[in-house]
């Protein structure tokens, strides 16, 4: 057939008439505005009666006091709330997440089995009835066995009833394995007990305190009870009082401090010694004080003196001599100095050398127990619970020695020690252990070296975790009893982390459980009574709710009524009775402190790792039991996180000498691990450290926060500190190769 | 009942306080419905009402300083209400309020040409590209008070006009019932999500034109210059443009608030307002 141009012209004519006819254009341009406004799939909010339903946040160990706007049954937003003498108010940004968890697809929505090899994902649904079983079941073997050590429990947290009850059930069952993870709020506690010779807490006067020294304390980064920080931080600002940052890289708290003070990381305890050099010097310090309270005042005098001048110090630490006297005359001349300590987040424990150096500071200008210094908060009691009954295998149990070498020489005074304790496990030291619970912790991300707690699980072959979360730990466990979420339970959250009275937060439930989840505190007496006499008669309670209401009679109304118990008139003890030391005095030379500053050693060959990998934290990224909300990630700066590559920051000048831009991909080996990275140049670092951010790089959780990024915790392995055998590493010698 | 003297709120944020944590940006999602997506690393696509801005001094360590510069919309009064996005808005989905001095933005007559966000100095304007989802469950948390937004359109922040809402209807209500003598919202009645979070109190909201507000106090706006603030410590956002924007910073460092708007190299020192 031909086709000539009348056809051809007719053809198109008469199909664009026809298409013109037919429903096809109409139905495009339709489709077209409903793509540019299809409203109908978005989701209306039901509206409802606003209320607010009072509670504290648990997500980290500030002890916040929450509102939570609420219509008809749902949660729609959590605020500060007024009043509170934690936060009044304020909210920090994971708090305001917190609806995120609650409602968030990572939750594990009933007990869960395993049904694959470990780690694989496949899990099966059970009942509670079944899941708690099976867990009695085990426990009545390891017991029938004689061998109760075998069990041990891994708790994020050591404060509280929930705690209690599971410390209570170890003892009940015979095992001493009961380990919970550590942070500064450790080392304090041990500076105050060495020092002072009290059981405390460190509580921090910030109300009254016109000068914050802080030797990389992130106190605008997490650091402490962040939202109390803040709200510290602007007080000092309004009142003319000064921050000093000391710390080698420019964090959001160096960058906010009235003086930002770079210093060779490690070397922090030094400069102490130089700041006391200067102040006893120039008598400085606060004679009454020293005079009649300071135990081998005179040691210590003559060791600063010595070995710490000014130009010493300013050879270690890397810092201006003149810097280091003007310091410490504007320290020792305020009203009321504080210096702090215990690096970034708080998360590390850290060097106990550094601490006593800080504390003995503190001392020297009659800090202690003084307006505007530092505290020492009793510990709440032991809720005057009777002592569980132990039978004999119980008793044998408890005699055996606990895996992580906690309370035994050298390490007498430290309540639990995590990262010896994987590290014993793994390496099959002492006896093998039959199960592990986890309570509100995810040790597979957090701890460093999660290789190593990795390899520990693998060789107990039952592992429990009570996780709300699909996290990294309990995608190791074997079998899964979710905890409620925060928002749908009742907890205590005792002494929240530098508050400087005795006080306790109530968490209650806002919002009816969404999940077939259970308190730990309920499963753990459930556990108790399916394990029988003896240990089911140390748990006489009907439920978690009677025994937290038991454990606080006389604070009760308070907690119920206002949220909180603070005891209001606590006043910290005057000097005469403050130290129950063998001298009754403050001792300025605790053991551990003789042989002056010790460098706060890292791993690594400075030959073969030129350069010093150091994490820290900021307040957008959750490094802790908790993964980041969306909400959160989405804050991350792209200088940061770029697509699921992690960005460490590098000073020009050391990027220059190795070949590096702005955005270049490399390779970050440590002596621990390495891993794939791209460099971001900040000014704000000292040449030679590599900075990561800490809290990125999860396996587990959603699309939202999975595979982004790395693991810092990956990279550098723990150091054990010499005097509490807690994590003391700050960071770790490093390479950046080209990728 | 009298009429009642035009509003117009705005807000002062001390930069001397604010230490960049983020919290002010989370509160204002969690009010305001605002989605995420699984990778939020790109920011020209990433919907952030309020968003923080890293400023540095450009100087090499030790001397190095940053600051950090909460952006939500500026509300510009231009010219008696001729803000910069108002004024190309052909679908009048953007208008200048008079009573309040708030920037509205009504979703339902936006078709998303985005003429806005072009005329925006501050970037403060966000388009859907895709339409919002939340994980299955998590719409439990949305605020009935805020529309969910749909693809296609542009938004903003609203400084929570519908927290003005609520205080307002309460305030009509209990006028209405002689438990109060007049519909005038006190300071503390109408505030906004990320003033109300702020940890560090670095946010302060209410009306510039109320002497007895903190933010007149604080920014001493001089109303024959468009203004622009009396306080040597406060500036805004690109001053010269002429925006007249009602979001004022705070600062005790030069070199921040000389970063508030583009200076030549040699355009000597920072003048006085």
């Amino acid at each position: 057939m031909k086709v000539g141009r009348r056809s051809f012209l007719s053809f198109i004519i008469g199909g664009a008439a026809g298409t013109a006819l037919s429903p096809l254009p109409w139905k495009l341009t339709d489709d077209l505005s409903i793509w540019t406004q299809m409203w109908p799939w978005t989701p209306v909010p039901k509206d409802g009666a606003v209320s607010y339903a009072g509670s504290t946040c648990t997500l980290c160990p500030a002890g916040c006091g929450i509102n939570v706007r609420m219509v008809d049954r749902r949660a729609v937003k959590i605020e500060g709330m007024e009043g509170h003498p934690i936060n009044d108010g304020g909210i920090c940004i994971l708090g305001l997440s917190g609806l995120q968890l609650l409602y968030g697809p990572t939750r594990v929505k009933s007990p869960m089995k395993r049904a694959g090899n470990r780690g694989s994902g496949r899990w099966v649904s059970i009942s509670w009835e079944e899941a708690l079983e099976e867990v009695a079941g085990k426990l009545t073997e390891i017991r029938a066995q004689g061998r109760p050590e075998a069990l041990a429990v891994f708790s994020g947290k050591r404060r509280g009833t929930v705690p209690a009850l599971l410390s209570r059930f170890m003892t009940a069952f015979g095992s001493p394995n009961f380990v919970t993870a550590a942070s500064t709020q450790d080392s304090y506690e041990l500076a105050l007990h060495r020092m002072q010779g009290v059981q405390a807490a460190a509580g921090l006067d910030l109300a009254n305190t016109d000068f914050l020294l802080s030797f990389g304390s992130g106190i605008l980064d997490g650091w402490g009870s962040p939202v109390r920080m803040f709200k510290a931080h602007s007080a000092l600002k309004d009142g003319g009082g000064k921050l000093v940052q000391i710390e080698p890289r420019l964090s959001n708290t160096a960058a906010k401090a009235d003086q930002w003070i770079s210093i060779q990381p490690g070397t922090e305890a030094a400069l102490a010694f130089g700041l006391a050099h200067v102040i006893i010097l120039e008598k400085r310090y606060r004679t009454q004080f020293v005079s009649e309270y300071g135990g081998e005042f005179e040691e210590f005098r003559q060791m600063v003196m010595a070995d710490y001048t000014p130009d010493k110090v300013a050879k270690i630490t890397g810092i201006d001599p003149k810097t280091i006297v003007t310091l410490a005359r504007e320290f020792s001349r305020s009203s009321a100095p504080l210096a702090v300590c215990g690096k970034g987040g708080g998360d590390t424990p850290g060097s106990m050398n550094e601490f006593f150096a800080v504390h003995a500071l503190n001392a020297l200008v009659g800090g202690i127990n003084r307006p505007g210094g530092i505290w020492a908060v009793p510990e709440p009691g032991d809720f005057g619970w009777p002592d569980p009954e132990m039978d004999e295998t119980a008793a044998r149990g408890m005699q055996q020695d606990r895996l992580d070498g906690a309370g035994a020489p050298p390490y007498v005074a430290t309540a639990a020690l995590p990262n010896r304790f994987f590290e014993a496990v793994a390496g099959g030291k002492g006896y093998p252990l039959d199960a592990l619970f986890v309570v509100e912790s995810n040790p597979c991300f957090t701890e460093p070296d999660p290789e190593t707690v990795k390899a520990a699980f693998s060789k107990i072959p039952f592992v429990v975790s009570f996780s709300s979360f699909m996290d990294e730990t309990a995608q190791n466990a074997d079998l899964i009893l979710p905890n409620h979420v925060y928002l749908e339970r009742y907890e205590d959250v005792p002494n929240p982390a530098g508050f400087n009275r005795p006080f306790v937060g109530l968490v209650q439930p806002v919002v009816d459980p969404q999940f077939n989840t259970r308190n730990v505190g309920d499963a753990v007496i459930a556990l108790a009574q399916g394990v029988g006499d003896p240990v089911a008669s140390a748990f006489g309670w009907d439920g978690y709710e009677a025994c937290l209401e038991e454990a606080y009679p006389d604070q009760w109304d308070s907690l119920t009524s206002e949220g909180y118990w603070m005891a209001e008139d606590f006043d910290p003890a005057p000097w005469p009775e403050a130290f129950e030391t063998a001298s009754g005095k403050f001792e300025f030379v605790p053991e551990g402190l003789q042989r002056g500053y010790v460098p706060a050693e890292i791993a690594g060959e400075k030959g073969g790792f030129p350069l010093v990998l150091t994490p820290y934290d900021t307040m957008r990224i959750s490094s802790g039991y908790v993964g980041n909300p969306p909400f959160m990630t989405k804050t991350v700066p792209a200088e940061v996180l770029k697509g699921k590559e992690l960005l460490v920051e590098l000073n020009p000048q050391t990027a220059d000498q190795l070949g590096f831009s702005e955005g270049g991909r490399a390779v970050l080996t440590t002596p621990t691990g390495a891993a794939n990275v791209r460099v971001h140049l900040y000014d704000g670092i000292m040449p030679g450290l590599v900075a990561m951010a800490r809290g990125l790089g999860h396996t587990a959780y959603d699309k939202y926060l999975a595979d982004k990024g790395t693991n810092v915790n990956r990279l550098i392995g723990p150091t054990a500190d010499p005097v509490s055998g807690l994590n003391a590493a700050w960071g770790i010698r490093a390479k950046l190769t080209r990728a | 009942m009298k009429q009642e003297r035009p509003k117009k709120f705005g807000m002062v944020i001390d930069l001397d306080k604010c230490t960049g944590c983020g919290a002010c940006l989370v509160a204002c999602m969690s009010e305001n419905n605002v989605p995420f997506k699984p990778d939020e690393s790109d920011k020209l696509t990433s919907i952030t009402w309020m968003r923080v801005y890293q400023l540095n001094n450009g100087k090499p360590y030790p001397e190095t300083d940053i600051c950090y510069l909460p952006r939500p919309c500026q509300h510009c009064e231009g010219d008696h209400g001729h803000s910069p996005c108002v004024s190309v808005c052909p679908a009048t989905a953007t208008d200048y309020g008079m009573e309040t001095g708030i920037v509205s933005q009504i979703y339902t007559r936006c078709f998303g040409c985005r003429y806005c966000m072009a005329a925006c100095p501050y970037h403060a304007r966000y388009f859907n590209w895709w339409d919002p989802v939340w994980p299955d469950g998590m719409e439990k948390y949305l605020n009935p008070s805020v529309s969910v937004r749909m693809r296609g359109v542009v938004e903003k922040c609203s400084f929570c006009y519908h927290r003005y809402q609520t205080a307002k209807d309460k305030a009509i209500y209990q006028f209405a019932e002689g438990e109060r003598d007049s519909t005038d919202l006190e300071e503390d009645e109408y505030q906004t999500a990320c003033t109300q979070a702020c940890p560090a109190g670095a946010i302060i909201f209410g009306d510039l034109n109320n002497p007895s507000h903190r933010v007149h106090q604080i920014a001493q706006p001089d109303e024959k210059h468009a203004g622009r603030p009396k306080n040597p410590k406060a500036f805004r956002l690109l001053e010269r443009l002429g925006t007249n924007p009602k979001v004022y910073y705070l600062s005790s460092r030069d070199w921040v608030r000389r970063a508030g708007d583009n200076y030549l190299e040699g355009e000597g020192k920072l003048k006085r307002h």
